[in-house]
């Protein structure tokens, strides 16, 4: 059987584990140079640090998440540095393009898609400048590169990972100069019942906050960033508070990034059906707790279906592995499946409150000012998609062009609908979703 | 907005040029990480005339780092290390 | 609760079952692409009553997903006269639209890369010099002096400078904003289910009916016909394109070539939008997807002619679902069979230029029972003849 995994982070790596303790060597196709995804992006060789120095408490599940695909990569074709672009379902084949240049065709019966995530990006004016990444961005700045994205560093968020970065820049001696967090106190507080789902995630989180305010830093809960100023780089960040009022700070990095969004444009190439999730506030794939869709010989798993974190994709990758192996008629031990319904279900409560206490800003990304350049590719701002007549994104990408670029919009994408239901006074999911077409990611020319 | 670098700062260094700058590196930079921590500002400009761009998610997603290397064609400089020798044509 | 991708963003709520209450008019279109929302505008506009019932979204197949390209050159002589109407229309097509479409009459230059491809040329020019179109043949020297980025297969290359290029995902919905404005109704999400003679068409649980009907759904133009006992050899055609990131400004002119296998054309923002080859599509969901293999194809046979496109990134495909029509020409005209109704489906890939004046020309057709433009070659019944479909020196390609 040709079985073939997309993705070496959490989810992939527990799916191949499984897969090859079951006799079987699939194809493993990472578009990294190495395994551990973004989670646990491994710095290039030459950096000295330490798992525990760069994965905090979960030093110890990276290291064996690295161990792992050390160990995998003789049992499997893998083939690192290369890109997935398309997906094709009729006569399942995927296309790649490796590390130097070349496409291929790969033929699938099974294929176990492990994406991941990227940052869900704010648009705010001025966000095009040098200076600003992501939340995410910064974080692998700083693990991947040791890098701080500047010298006075302004991190806009909300969640986990707001706190985790910020307390991550301060122990390296670099803390940020203001840190924003969108959920006001008394959204976190309603929501602390559900996180008592997950007691040492919840912890984690207050612990962070703590050490944080030891060190003399402050979260303003509940302000969001508006503008960042400065010729050709970012000078300043202007900024709002939870009462209203404004103030300008003068920093020379601003890291944004509101939760995580998965990357589903393979699913999408599959013709995975999608369902609005009013949690996440995003169009994702659906499929059954064990990873099936409704695409024959397609399975999900991972942040690139539903963000959920690590913990959950390393349990989704091992289930998506034990449906392949269940669907191919071998055996699997139903008590493991149980055990691993159980624990996702745990998290899924856990993940649902932790929605609730820290949400997407979607009230500020649909009042984003008119000269916002939402869309970075094409240059192409907020007041240009509020102009159309267009009922839904697809139109709305037609007309003006957002979403046509490099990126297809997957940095745009959920911002850019919330700007166009509030233009047309309608729910976030009646403007649909972009849909694409291949290449996932651009293809060099030859 | 030039990133600071916090830790390992005793790796190799190793040459490259940036449309025909010579540029110290650190072995293990990226292109992204080496082109911003020089000083240099951009990866590239908008072909919009909405001014300079130096990526933004660190992650090859966004593709907003694409630059050009001599002999390679274009390539993401957040995803692409530095190799001694590389010269690097910013668009 | 959620929403579900087939639950259409747009779609109207449902009245729960069969409206009894039928919606009259003069004339009912069955298609919303360029040539039907035409219709409706130009019926509108004379004080028509106008129905026109689309399956999915106004231009969301051939009309909306194809090159751009307002060609004269290079066509069948059958189309010429509708070619050249359509391309008068188009000095006005701002006025029509009601706003930009991004017009852009840049030429079209057609390339020979070898003799026998620049006889093709020489011909063709001889023969549309006779229907006053005025082409420039540019020799070898020629054309390396005025378009330097061509490479050495490019041997000759003929220019017909008045041609040129918009922006296909912008003129069906303009023209419907326009149609809209002049009273006429155009509904979206409205797949037809049902046609009964009369007219009486249901869609949407809701019956339309009017002694006129416009067939103008493309691929699907096929079905409407057949169920008037007019069956046609219609095969679904989807274009293959796809399109580069910005590049610097370097191509002003639309290009093609004498074989059609690959033609592509530069917008000012940069990016270079390439075609050549078929997708694959299901029409009946309807879905289309472009494809690797002719892509790749494409892009070898674009880099043949311009080789500094070699390296470029290709940053995004589509295609759509056209009607091809095995002679490559439209239907055109009233129906054989049916009194009342009326064709012009199966365009077979280079209709998008031709979709306002044919909407203008059906316009006529029902209010003054004539037209100026030949339509003979386009008639359905020419599928009908014993010994089928002549070859044809002509036959035009897809481009």
């Amino acid at each position: 059987m040709s079985v073939v995994v997309v993705g070496a982070g959490p989810a992939g790596v527990r799916a191949v584990e499984r897969l090859v303790e079951a006799g079987i060597r699939p194809v493993w196709i990472e578009e990294s140079p190495d395994g551990g995804g973004r989670v646990f992006q491994k710095p290039p060789p030459g950096f000295s640090r330490d798992a525990k120095a760069l994965y905090g408490a979960d030093a110890a599940r990276a290291q064996a998440i690295h161990d792992t695909v050390a160990r995998l990569r003789a049992q499997v074709d893998w083939r690192p540095g290369t890109l997935v672009w398309n997906l094709r379902p009729g006569p399942r084949l995927l296309n790649t393009q490796g590390p130097d240049g070349t496409t291929q065709e790969v033929p699938y019966e099974r294929v176990i898609l492990c994406t991941g995530a990227m940052d869900r990006a704010l648009p705010i004016p001025g966000w095009t400048k040098p200076g600003v990444t992501g939340l995410g961005a910064a974080q692998i700045a700083l693990k991947a590169q040791g890098l701080a994205i500047g010298r006075r560093v302004a991190l806009c968020g909300t969640g986990p990972l707001l706190l985790l970065l910020a307390w991550q820049l301060t122990k390296a001696g670099a803390p940020p100069a203001l840190v924003l967090e969108s959920a006001g106190w008394g959204q976190t507080l309603r929501a602390a019942p559900g996180l008592a789902w997950n007691p040492v995630g919840a912890l984690r989180g207050l612990a962070w906050r703590a050490a944080l305010r030891r060190k003399g830093v402050r979260i303003h809960a509940g302000a969001l960033p508006l503008r960042v100023e400065g010729a050709d780089s970012a000078q300043a960040l202007l900024w709002r508070d939870a009462k209203g009022a404004e103030h300008r700070t003068e920093v020379d990095g601003v890291a944004i990034g509101y939760g995580l969004k998965p990357e589903t444009q393979l699913a999408d190439l599959a013709g995975v059906p999608f369902a609005f999730d009013t949690l996440q506030r995003l169009w994702l794939p659906e499929r059954d707790r064990a990873g099936r869709t409704a695409v024959p010989g397609v399975y999900l798993a991972g942040d690139g279906a539903s963000i959920g974190g690590s913990v959950v994709a390393e349990l989704a990758g091992t289930r998506a592995a034990l449906a392949v192996i269940e669907d191919a008629g071998q055996p699997v031990d139903p008590l493991e499946t149980d055990m691993i319904h159980r624990r996702l279900w745990l998290e899924a409560r856990f993940r649902a409150a932790l929605e609730r206490a820290f949400p997407y800003p979607a009230a500020h990304a649909a009042a984003m000012p008119d000269e916002t350049l939402l869309c970075r590719c094409e240059a192409i701002t907020a007041g240009d998609l509020r102009a159309t007549d267009a009922p839904e994104v697809n139109r709305g990408k037609a007309f003006t062009r957002i979403g046509m670029g490099r990126c297809q919009g997957r940095v745009c994408g959920p911002a850019g609908a919330e700007v166009l239901a509030a233009a047309r006074g309608c729910a976030v999911q009646d403007v649909g979703r972009l849909r694409g077409q291949m290449p996932v990611k651009p293809v060099v020319m030859a | 907005m030039t990133p600071v670098r916090l830790v390992d700062q005793a790796r190799p260094e190793i040459g490259f040029s940036v449309d025909g700058q010579a540029v110290t590196a650190r072995q293990g930079d990226t292109l992204l990480a080496a082109i911003l921590a020089a000083g240099l500002g951009r990866v590239r400009n908008s072909e919009f005339g909405d001014g300079p761009r130096a990526g933004f998610c660190w992650m090859g997603a966004c593709q907003d780092c694409w630059l050009v290397i001599e002999g390679l064609g274009a390539r993401r400089a957040c995803s692409t290390l530095v190799e001694a020798g590389m010269k690097v044509i910013r668009r | 609760m959620s929403a579900r991708d087939d639950r259409r963003a747009q779609a109207k709520p449902s009245t729960g079952g069969l409206n009894r209450v039928p919606i009259t008019a003069d004339v009912l279109i069955i298609g919303g692409g360029g040539a039907g929302v035409s219709a409706a505008l130009h019926l509108a506009k004379r004080g028509t009553r106008v129905v026109l019932l689309e399956r999915g979204l106004i231009g969301g197949q051939a009309s909306g997903v194809n090159h751009g390209g307002v060609r004269q050159q290079g066509r069948h002589p059958a189309e010429i006269p509708l070619a050249i109407r359509s391309r008068r229309l188009w000095s006005n097509i701002q006025e029509l639209c009601g706003s930009d479409v991004e017009f852009d009459p840049c030429g079209h230059l057609k390339l020979a890369r070898n003799a026998e491809q620049e006889a093709d040329l020489l011909r063709w020019n001889e023969m549309a010099k006779g229907y006053g179109l005025e082409t420039t043949m540019l020799g070898r020297n020629a054309i390396r002096a005025q378009h330097p980025y061509f490479g050495e297969s490019v041997i000759a290359g003929s220019l017909l400078a008045e041609d040129g290029s918009a922006n296909p995902r912008l003129l069906a919905p303009a023209l419907a904003r326009m149609a809209r404005a002049a009273g006429a109704t155009l509904l979206e999400h409205h797949k037809v289910e049902s046609i009964e003679p009369g007219f009486r068409v249901l869609a949407n649980g809701q019956e339309f009916t009017a002694p006129i009907l416009l067939n103008t759904a493309g691929f699907w133009g096929g079905e409407v016909a057949a169920r008037f006992g007019e069956p046609v050899p219609v095969e679904s055609l989807n274009p293959n394109m796809l399109v580069t990131e910005p590049l610097p400004y370097f191509c002003s002119v639309n290009v093609g070539v004498v074989g059609g296998d690959v033609y592509l054309r530069q917008i000012p923002r940069g990016n270079v939008i390439l075609g050549g080859g078929r997708g694959e599509s299901d029409p009946a969901l309807p879905r289309s997807r472009p494809l690797p293999d002719p892509g790749f194809l494409a892009m070898r046979k674009a880099i043949e002619i311009i080789p500094r496109l070699e390296g470029a990134l290709i940053i995004r495909s589509w295609t759509g679902i056209d009607g091809g029509m095995p002679d490559a020409l439209p239907v055109m005209g009233w129906s054989h069979t049916t009194p009342g109704l009326l064709h012009a489906f199966g365009f077979s890939g280079h209709g998008f230029m031709l979709g306002p004046a044919v909407g203008e020309i059906l316009s006529e057709l029902v209010l003054d029972g004539r037209t100026d433009v030949p339509l003979e070659a386009f008639d359905i019944a020419r599928f009908n003849r014993q010994d089928g479909v002549e070859p044809d020196v002509w036959k035009t390609r897809l481009e």
